[in-house]
């Protein structure tokens, strides 16, 4: 408290400011959000995460995203976070796929072993190939960082332009959760003579599976 | 001018050809990274995004206090607490009590130039607490004992062999030379780590006033799980961190990027406001941002300089500086090196620290040009020049003064001589003395120095001193 009110004095003091005064308007925000159509937008995302080393899937529909997650892990232990999305697509019924857990150590302990992460996503940017997740009861934060591979399903209705249409619909993150992560790609490093290195502490493998809705939609 | 330029020490950097081949390769390909990404083709809007970056800073200097207050009450309203730190120790302080009430044994460390700026770790280590970097470049800087070499790539000297060396001596490990390889052993040693950790550490890249949200950029994934797993979350971060609003960070982030490694987003951006909420399954319970002064409220109250406290540690001044591509980043005596620290650490340390640091400059501007955030250090650096010739003027003049006061105090203890002294000094005052005061020396004495002394100041006229009177009174007393 006594470092409190002795750091606020001193900025005050360096500002010449009296206690209690509000701040002046600050610059109007600046965020640009480009008119493209979801096919532009799709075509900005894929080739952006493709050349992180991501893999980018579109899919005409649920069962299809099912079928192209069956096929990558083939029955090997996978934890699935409890987004609607993935129980749209029927991804907890897939073999060797876990979604329930008694309490948080199980949770952590199951995604220490998993071989697979499933999670859904807020939103995708195309601009960057990234993802956007809310921390919240539907989706655990450590589902897309502790296993090797991260799997993340999204209807395309969820692909924004990038960072700026994201700020502009959801102004205020803070508000919705305690946490917003923005996936850009694998984990990687270029910190042993700048050589890059995938899957340094998150996964090294991202699939990110974009599915058409365009019918449930209309 | 020059004292403490460590001449030997940059001599043998010189010297070292694989040194010298690693500097220069690495910074040269974070230069082509960046430049790919904010060319006009691909970027048209970069000039306009510097220009908003730059007003934006301007503008939360200015308006410093309303929006530390208003990021405490929002990161309050969140569930977390805020700490405030004049200095070093103060942060330590706190951080050790916290992890004594806490039962805390381990604590795991993401990279923050704040806490190498305050020594943190050094300071929990020595009360005998496990600290654990967990960058894969702060961590091989760890084991090997170093300060990091460069704001964003630590261990950007260290060939593979070395790291090999490295982990094979502080880990037990067989020695390994490929960095796949090695990522793997350090990813495997610190995950264990993550898991049972009880406090995570991190710093800050941006605090941002309407969410009370921390906001890290990092690429590896280590950031996320020191803010993951840990039952407690806490942030170390300069007061000049803060930025208004979340919507700002759409021109904070995209310049952050692309000036430090040269990505439009790094692969994980977390922006954390608060301890876990009802209902999550993983995340802080508990969560502390400590908001650290040192030294910078004294920078913000110079209106010019103060832009040094726009930086957000891109590291682009670095890698386009011939300077630090040359001499690297341990031949500068504090944390920041380059061009940023070369106008940082005077005005964090005092002038008359290291007072050749601005100097070590061929002012070529090519880190101005490069600047996300447009701070005009060539400038800056001619000011701090400046200074510093007139503060060691200042001092030159207190070398005389002492010198001065050193032949006083001779002479005082010479009873005899000073005796002798003021009889002559009286005898030559009394023709310009007026009424017993002396007003102004006479002749060529009434210069320099001591016409200015006595411009404001007269003086008794000097005549018989203290042993004289005595010497009388006794010899009246015993008459």
């Amino acid at each position: 408290m006594i470092s409190r009110d002795h750091i606020l004095n001193k900025v005050r003091t360096a500002l010449g400011h009296a206690v209690g005064r509000t701040a002046a308007a600050p610059p109007p925000v600046r965020l640009c959000v480009p008119a493209w159509t979801v096919e532009e937008r799709w075509q900005r995302f894929a080739s952006a995460l493709e050349k992180l080393g991501g893999n980018a899937v579109r899919v005409s529909e649920p069962a299809e995203a099912r079928r192209y997650v069956a096929g990558l892990t083939c029955g090997r232990a996978a934890v699935a976070s409890r987004s609607p999305f993935l129980e749209v697509c029927g991804i907890h019924q897939l073999a060797g796929v876990r979604r329930d857990f008694r309490d948080p150590a199980e949770l952590r302990a199951a995604c220490a072993e998993a071989e697979f992460g499933i999670t859904g996503a807020d939103y995708a940017l195309a601009d960057t190939g990234s993802l956007a997740v809310f921390a919240s009861p539907e989706e655990a934060r450590l589902i897309s960082l502790l296993p090797p591979v991260h799997i993340a399903l999204l209807p395309i209705s969820r692909l924004l332009t990038g960072l700026d249409e994201l700020l502009s619909l959801v102004p205020n993150p803070a508000e919705r959760s305690s946490a917003l992560i923005l996936i850009t790609g694998p984990s990687r490093t270029a910190d042993i003579e700048q050589i890059l290195v995938r899957g340094v502490h998150g996964p090294g493998e991202i699939h990110v599976i974009v599915v058409d809705d365009r019918e449930r939609r209309s | 001018m020059m004292t403490g330029y460590p001449r030997e020490q940059i001599r043998r950097t010189l010297a070292d050809p694989r040194l010298q081949e690693a500097i220069y390769s690495a910074t040269g390909r974070l230069m082509e990274h960046r430049r790919q990404v904010v060319a006009p083709e691909v970027l048209p809007d970069y000039q306009e995004l510097r220009e908003q970056a730059r007003r934006i800073k301007e503008h939360t200097l200015e308006n410093l206090d309303a929006y530390l207050e208003q990021f405490e009450a929002q990161v309050r309203a969140r569930g977390g607490e805020v700490i405030w730190a004049k200095d070093g120790p103060e942060v330590a302080d706190f951080v050790l009590d916290l992890a004594r009430r806490s039962n805390a044994r381990l604590l795991v460390k993401s990279k923050s130039m704040t806490t190498e700026e305050i020594g943190l770790r050094e300071r929990l280590e020595a009360q005998h607490f496990e600290v654990v970097e967990t960058d894969l470049g702060e961590y091989i800087i760890q084991l090997a004992q170093e300060r990091p070499y460069h704001i964003v790539a630590p261990a950007l000297h260290k060939t593979r062999e070395e790291v090999g060396e490295i982990f094979s001596q502080r880990l037990g490990v067989p020695r390994e030379n490929v960095p796949e390889r090695q990522t793997r052993i350090a990813r495997t040693v610190l995950r264990q780590k993550f898991l049972t950790a009880d406090i995570g550490i991190t710093g800050a890249n941006f605090l941002v006033a309407d969410s009370g949200a921390v906001v890290l950029v990092e690429n590896e994934g280590n950031a996320r799980l020191t803010t993951s797993a840990p039952r407690i979350h806490v942030a170390v971060a300069g007061i000049e961190k803060l930025i208004p609003r979340a919507q700002d960070l759409a021109v904070f982030l995209k310049l952050l990027g692309r000036s430090a490694t040269g990505q439009p987003l790094t692969v994980y951006t977390s922006i954390l406001s608060g301890p876990r909420r009802q209902g999550e399954w993983d995340g802080p319970e508990q969560f502390y941002v400590v908001l650290l002064d040192g030294g910078r409220s004294r920078v913000l109250a110079d209106r010019d300089k103060r832009q040094t406290l726009y930086c957000i540690r891109c590291g682009a001044c670095l890698n386009h500086c011939p300077v630090y591509r040359r001499i690297g980043g341990h031949n500068y005596p504090w944390i920041y090196s380059g061009p940023i620290g070369k106008i940082a650490s005077p005005q964090f340390q005092g002038l008359t620290e290291d007072p050749w640091l601005p100097f070590a400059s061929s002012l070529c501007g090519a880190c101005a040009e490069v600047c996300p955030v447009k701070i005009e250090i060539p400038r800056l650096l001619l000011e701090l020049r400046a200074e510093i010739v007139k503060a060691q003027a200042r001092e030159g003049q207190n070398r005389w003064e002492r010198l001065g006061f050193r032949l006083w105090s001779w002479v005082m203890t010479r009873p005899r001589l000073y005796e002798a002294l003021s009889l002559a000094a009286g005898l030559l005052a009394g023709e310009g003395s007026d009424q017993g005061w002396l007003r102004q020396l006479p002749g060529l004495l009434n210069a320099g120095p001591l016409r200015a002394w006595l411009d404001y100041r007269d003086l008794p006229v000097p005549g018989r001193s203290f042993r004289a009177l005595w010497r009388q009174r006794t010899a009246r007393v015993r008459e």
